[in-house]
């Protein structure tokens, strides 16, 4: 072990171009994936829902070479990490996901609608998801909040308060129209008039 | 014990607009990012069964059917928390080009030799310390867009897991001594120099297999902090 207290952390530098070989082949590489962007598993209860969207840049091209992750909790708001002392042991449901975006910058998670999970001061979040962005031109990962379409809870939830009232619809996820498993559509923005809104966290 | 993530570590980072890094400027906000506090979704991380990372996954000259060509080195160090401690049980994955410069990905036309026995993707587990080891070969410097006679510095991509989503680490190794730091805009985003040094390894002598590797150690330090330090800890 080093015998000295580090004196800061390690910078973060962008993911580049050419990452996908090594964390989302997904099947064009000869390598596994460590992730992958379907969440559910056989013993996960909960309402199974797709989220999916494109990711554009300040010139709304899309993103074709951009890496999201999101992680969330499960139906009942427990976490699969044993710090969430809540968390089911042995529960299958790992609760976190990773896609590279397409060709067309779009992308795809079947996952299960989180539960409620409280805030620092025991009061209940809306569900949400949280969703980390990473991309060739970002030296930094970007973290946002992945909220429900028609939700009530969203309109009392202690973080979507912190954010001007006229840029909240960015982090809500919009329902889509038929039938079968909802599908909620969420689009991110990196920069410009609809940019999304991303923590300082 | 619980960890604390206080943002003003996240001074060591680089700003995410570096304008000499020209893709910076249409994929970094312009709008104020929203502070918060962290609350359990920020504070928890996914954690991993042992089938994330397989045997020889860490050994990426043994991938192919043969050797690959180049300098073999280890490449190994803690994954550290900010007071210094070994993370457990962290998820570590790398990838990099071959030692000609070249990546596998289908999008780099670098005019340089692919390897048939190099794909330079690789995963490890840290032990109960937070000690990883990576053995690999000695990726090259390649040309990229940027400006005109823009080159990389060799460098090991990194992702690391720590105890929460919010330390959740993507950074670059860079190898000492490097001539084409200072032209690359990309090492030079970290503004701080030191927190820019803490992104080379250093060179290590007593690690390396005589007749058979150099040795470079790499140590990476996520945010997380004990929320009440003891004296003398």
């Amino acid at each position: 072990m080093p015998q000295t207290k580090p004196d800061g952390i390690t910078p973060s530098q962008t993911v580049g171009p050419y990452f996908a070989y090594g964390l989302t082949p997904n099947g064009k590489y000869d390598w596994n994936d460590a992730f992958n962007n379907n969440l559910v598993t056989p013993d996960t209860s909960g309402e199974r829902i797709r989220v999916e969207g494109t990711v554009f840049d300040g010139d709304g091209a899309p993103v074709v070479d951009c890496m999201l992750e999101i992680w969330q909790a499960d139906a009942q708001g427990r976490f699969s990490d044993p710090q969430d002392k809540r968390a089911l042991p042995n529960s299958s449901f790992k609760g976190f996901g990773r896609i590279g975006t397409d060709a067309k910058g779009a992308y795809a998670f079947d996952t299960i609608k989180p539960g409620v999970v409280p805030d620092p001061d025991g009061k209940p979040q809306a569900p949400h998801i949280l969703l980390a962005v990473y991309a060739r031109g970002m030296l930094l990962h970007l973290y946002s909040r992945i909220y429900f379409d028609g939700e009530a809870a969203n309109a009392t939830d202690p973080v979507l308060a912190l954010v001007p009232a006229d840029r909240r619809s960015t982090l809500i996820a919009t329902r889509q129209p038929g039938n079968g498993n909802p599908v909620y559509r969420f689009d991110i923005h990196l920069q410009g008039d609809e940019e999304t809104v991303f923590f300082d966290v | 014990m619980t960890l604390v993530y206080p943002v003003q570590s996240l001074a060591a980072h680089p700003p995410r607009l570096s304008p000499a890094y020209k893709s910076t400027v249409k994929r970094s906000p312009t709008k104020p990012l929203i502070p918060m506090r962290h609350t359990l979704s920020e504070l928890t991380g996914p954690v991993y069964g042992h089938e994330t990372v397989r045997e020889g996954d860490h050994d990426l000259t043994i991938h192919g059917k043969g050797e690959p060509i180049g300098e073999r080195i280890i490449v190994h160090g803690h994954v550290l928390d900010e007071d210094g401690r070994g993370v457990p049980n962290a998820l570590v994955e790398l990838w990099q080009a071959n030692s000609c410069g070249r990546y596998v990905h289908v999008v780099d036309q670098h005019p340089a030799p692919l390897d048939p026995n190099f794909t330079g993707a690789g995963r490890a587990q840290t032990d109960a310390q937070g000690y990883y080891r990576f053995v690999t070969i000695k990726p090259g410097a390649y040309p990229w867009g940027n400006h005109h006679n823009a080159w990389r510095p060799a460098h090991i991509h990194f992702s690391v897991f720590g105890h929460a989503f919010v330390s959740r680490l993507v950074t670059q190794m860079y190898f000492p001594g490097d001539p084409l730091f200072l032209f690359d805009p990309i090492f030079n985003s970290v503004t701080d120099e030191k927190a820019r040094n803490r992104m080379i390894s250093s060179f290590d002598l007593e690690n390396t297999k005589p007749d058979w590797a150099l040795c470079y150690r790499f140590n990476i330090v996520l945010r997380g902090r004990n929320a009440t330090p003891m004296e003398n800890s």
